[in-house]
């Protein structure tokens, strides 16, 4: 990064007991982008985000957020960061207005009152309600307004919208590309992909505690790979022979196959050699990615980063596949005959793979 | 009615399975008290002529009925049922509340009931087996109770552990209604107490008016009614049909509320609050959050005080020439006059109750915690130190209050006087470092080991133990050393004030809550 970083953490341990829920993980965020905070549940997502809050004390490794420690300078740095987890719980006896309040004055800061009135109105929020008076999502809207009333620089946002609804969620997307307009950055965790797709300049996605992948979108689709099929004039010589192609079918003249994205100049000059009738290519759905990624034991890890990462990750498909029961095709995935994208999206169910389609 | 019912038998074992530690520990620390009551009474009263004037010797002062209630059999077994037949029904009431507000309101505002009635339950099947849950623990109580004390005269023992139960189930099913009402488990819990205190300050007043027991307002005490059915002294079998009687009346009050009520919900609804806060920070908001509370407990303890004031006076009819009797009060209370005596052992006794009100206030850091609201607060500018501190505020300085407006009770109900008042006062707050020793154990439990942090209940449960029966039974002075309250002077009456353990204990409690705290800064947050 050129750019400061607002939170940087290389290497993070944390156990609890015999429970390792961070194994090393890294997370690179700069300034003023919006990071998406991707994994499955248990990942380690929420323990990475309070030992960011000071909340948790790691057990090796470095974290650094706002370019302080988060534990010795807690305090300190809470003043430019503002914290939404993912299931708000308020005091029965204090109304959500008077946890708004609250939580600016904590802050250090008054909140801008214009600017709460404005959210308590986009967000359609009754401040005067009490504690459990609220529902699951109006107790996210409470610390929602409160967050992003604050005039803090760092947004930590752990799952933030479990319990809006789509219109509300629309007004969430608003807030964080103003917060992001306004120069703030935005560490947001989730599971709704078209959140992240639509807000994220950058995302990262963790499992087993270890960071898996880190980039734009548009450099981790880069990593996966997209269906062709084509009529050709005459036979596919050697296709099935070159790099990054994967699971090819061949039906007279019709060829079907999979190839890795960043292989696909050479592929097509091969198709185009054997003269092209027609030509059908898909590329890979954000859900194929992720599902890529979710999927899969804490070893399988040789997927992150890199060309080797493909075959890393086919090799870690046929692992999930024996895992599943599944052992015939996916021992040898590369040439199964039905397999389209059944290597690739590795469900550990027939269902999670149709998905992933 | 079946249907409303349904699930009964499943929420029932789901209850017991919840509360298999703390209901086996309680029914049998209740129970083993009492049983172990008559080996104890006959290594201080040796023979039966010792026990017979002790038994007048009681019957004859009016503050000793207050605390005790009066003897109505001077066997062992009778002064067994005496000495702890009141206290093992406030402990089992103190259980009985506890479990049905659990089971019933907690799981309501917890938000898990929702969960369970959207399977097969039905609309009252929670109360019920909340209810079956105190029930059966007041009944192993009871049967602990009776074959314990068959040694003693199995009618006798019977009658004490049907007494205990009865006494028990009665708090359960107030403690069902007290649910209905109020939206909060904590609420809830707040008012059962209040009438198992109410309770006990009727019981205490009746006695204290009436030498044999046959005050209107004893009668009008569930408490008293244990008294009553004179266990060991020619038992009143129908009185137990009080017993019967209320439960019946608050069990179908209960359930006739039950019934007309969405789950959740209450009859004393929440009104909304302001739109806007004024709350400034950490502090502001632990008194928020705690002083509803520390409202009713000053309540408690003044009007506490007024009516042991009123009976202090009585406490000179003394039959002074009986030595044990006066030792007992000397080891309980003071030296010199016995009005002074009484004074400070009712001094004393609200020290030991103003501990449950340090460890519930300290606590509540616990709860914070453990119900996820301490985890945004410390997300934003603000110390772990500092957030503590507010609720540490709360418990130090509302114990003192409390405890000062006991002695100012206490001293308004002597009506001696203002200097009398003033000592009233004094000898209250010379329970403050006990009290606050107690705290900062609590505190240090909850720094170093939050899950284990309810621990210090048991701690101030020891030492209620210990205050209130432990003089009596000759307790070794080494167990009796264990708890703070024991190196406090008897105020008023000492001649001279011991200042040296007042300090020491004061040293004690600040380097305990020091250490807690730090223990806190140091720690990961519980998720």
């Amino acid at each position: 990064m050129t750019k400061a970083e607002a939170i940087s953490v290389v290497g993070l341990h944390k156990a609890f007991g015999r429970t390792r829920a961070l194994d090393g993980l890294d997370l690179s965020v700069a300034t003023g982008e919006v990071h998406g905070f991707l994994g499955p549940n248990g990942a380690g997502k929420s323990t990475t985000i309070r030992v960011l809050l000071g909340l948790l004390r790691a057990d090796s490794g470095t974290a650094r957020l706002l370019g302080g420690d988060p534990w010795a300078d807690a305090v300190g740095l809470h003043r430019r960061v503002a914290y939404v987890p993912g299931d708000v719980t308020l005091w029965r006896n204090l109304s959500g207005g008077e946890v708004i309040d609250l939580y600016g004055r904590l802050r250090g800061g008054s909140l801008d009152r214009a600017r709460r009135a404005e959210l308590v109105e986009r967000f359609e929020l009754d401040p005067t309600k009490k504690g459990r008076a609220y529902s699951k999502g109006n107790r996210q809207k409470v610390a929602l307004v409160a967050a992003f009333a604050s005039d803090a620089d760092l947004l930590i946002l752990d799952e933030p919208t479990s319990g809006l609804d789509p219109l509300m969620e629309e007004v969430f997307r608003g807030c964080v590309a103003e917060a992001r307009d306004a120069g703030r950055t935005v560490l947001l965790s989730s599971h709704i992909l078209s959140e992240v797709e639509a807000l994220c300049d950058r995302v990262s996605i963790i499992r087993a505690g270890r960071t898996v992948e880190s980039g734009t979108l548009a450099e981790l689709r880069h990593l996966t790979r997209t269906s062709i099929s084509a009529e050709l004039a005459g036979p596919p010589d050697g296709l099935a022979d070159l790099p990054g192609v994967h699971d090819v079918q061949i039906h007279g003249g019709k060829v079907r196959f999979q190839a890795d994205t960043d292989q696909l100049d050479a592929v097509l000059r091969a198709l185009t050699a054997s003269g092209v009738r027609s030509l059908t290519s898909t590329p890979p759905t954000l859900e194929e990615l992720f599902l890529r990624h979710y999927t899969g034991t804490a070893q399988a890890d040789e997927g992150s980063g890199g060309g080797e990462g493909h075959e890393g990750s086919g090799a870690h498909a046929a692992g999930e596949g024996d895992a599943a029961g599944e052992g015939d095709e996916g021992g040898e995935g590369d040439e199964a005959g039905e397999g389209g994208e059944a290597g690739e999206a590795k469900g550990r169910d027939e269902s999670t793979g149709a998905n992933a389609r | 009615m079946k249907r409303q019912l349904a699930g009964t038998a499943a929420l029932l074992r789901l209850a017991l399975r919840r509360d298999r530690v703390m209901m086996p520990v309680w029914v049998l620390a209740t129970s083993l008290l009492v049983v172990s009551m008559p080996n104890a009474l006959g290594s201080v009263y040796e023979t039966a002529a010792e026990r017979a004037t002790a038994a007048s010797a009681m019957n004859a002062n009016s503050s000793l009925r207050a605390l005790y209630g009066p003897v109505f059999a001077d066997s062992l077994g009778g002064l067994t049922a005496w000495r702890a037949g009141v206290f093992a029904a406030v402990l089992a009431g103190i259980m009985s509340l506890v479990v049905v507000v659990r089971h019933t309101r907690e799981e309501e505002e917890t938000g898990r009931q929702e969960l369970l009635s959207a399977a097969m339950v039905g609309r009252r099947a929670p109360l019920t087996a909340a209810l079956l849950a105190a029930l059966l623990a007041n009944s192993l109580v009871g049967l602990l109770i009776t074959a314990g004390l068959a040694g003693q005269g199995a009618t006798g023992a019977l009658a004490l552990g049907l007494a205990v139960a009865g006494a028990g189930t009665v708090v359960a099913t107030a403690a069902a209604v007290a649910a209905q009402l109020t939206e909060s488990a904590r609420a809830a819990k707040g008012v059962a107490a209040a009438v198992l205190g109410a309770a006990f300050v009727l019981k205490a007043a009746g006695d204290s008016g009436a030498a044999a027991g046959e005050s209107a307002l004893t009668w009008a005490s569930p408490l008293g009614w244990v008294e009553h059915v004179r266990a060991f002294g020619g038992e009143r079998w129908w009185v137990l049909a009080l017993f019967a009687a209320a439960v019946a009346a608050q069990g179908a009050l209960a359930y006739a509320l039950a019934g007309r009520r969405d789950v959740g919900m209450s009859f004393l609804a929440g009104r909304p609050g302001p739109a806007e806060g004024r709350l400034g920070g950490t502090g502001a908001l632990a008194w928020r959050l705690q002083r509803g509370s520390l409202l009713g407990w000053s309540a408690g303890f003044l009007i506490a005080g007024l009516v042991f004031g009123g009976m202090a006076e009585g406490a000179a009819d003394l039959v002074g020439d009986n030595a044990k009797t006066r030792e007992i009060i000397e080891r309980m209370g003071g030296r010199s006059a016995l009005s002074d005596a009484f004074l400070a052992a009712m001094a004393g006794m609200l020290g030991l109750v103003a501990a449950l009100f340090v460890v519930s206030s300290v606590l509540r850091l616990q709860a914070e915690e453990s119900g996820q609201r301490a985890e945004p607060l410390l997300a934003h500018a603000v110390g772990r130190l500092r957030w503590a501190g507010g609720h540490l505020a709360v418990a130090f300085g509302g114990s003192a209050l409390i405890l000062a407006l006991g002695g100012l009770g206490l001293g308004l109900g002597h009506g001696q006087g203002a200097a009398d008042t003033a000592g009233a006062v004094g000898a209250c707050l010379a329970q403050l470092p006990a009290v606050w020793t107690i705290g900062a154990l609590a505190v240090l439990l909850y720094g170093a080991a939050p899950r284990l942090a309810p621990a210090a209940w048991a701690v101030a449960g020891t030492a209620l133990a210990l205050g209130w029966v432990g003089p009596a039974l000759n307790v070794p002075q080494a167990v009796m050393d264990l708890s703070p309250f024991t190196h406090l002077p008897k105020l008023p009456g000492a001649t001279e004030i011991a200042w040296t353990p007042l300090a020491l204990l004061t040293t004690l409690a600040a380097a305990l809550t020091a250490t807690g705290l730090t223990t806190l800064r140091h720690r990961d947050l519980t998720p």
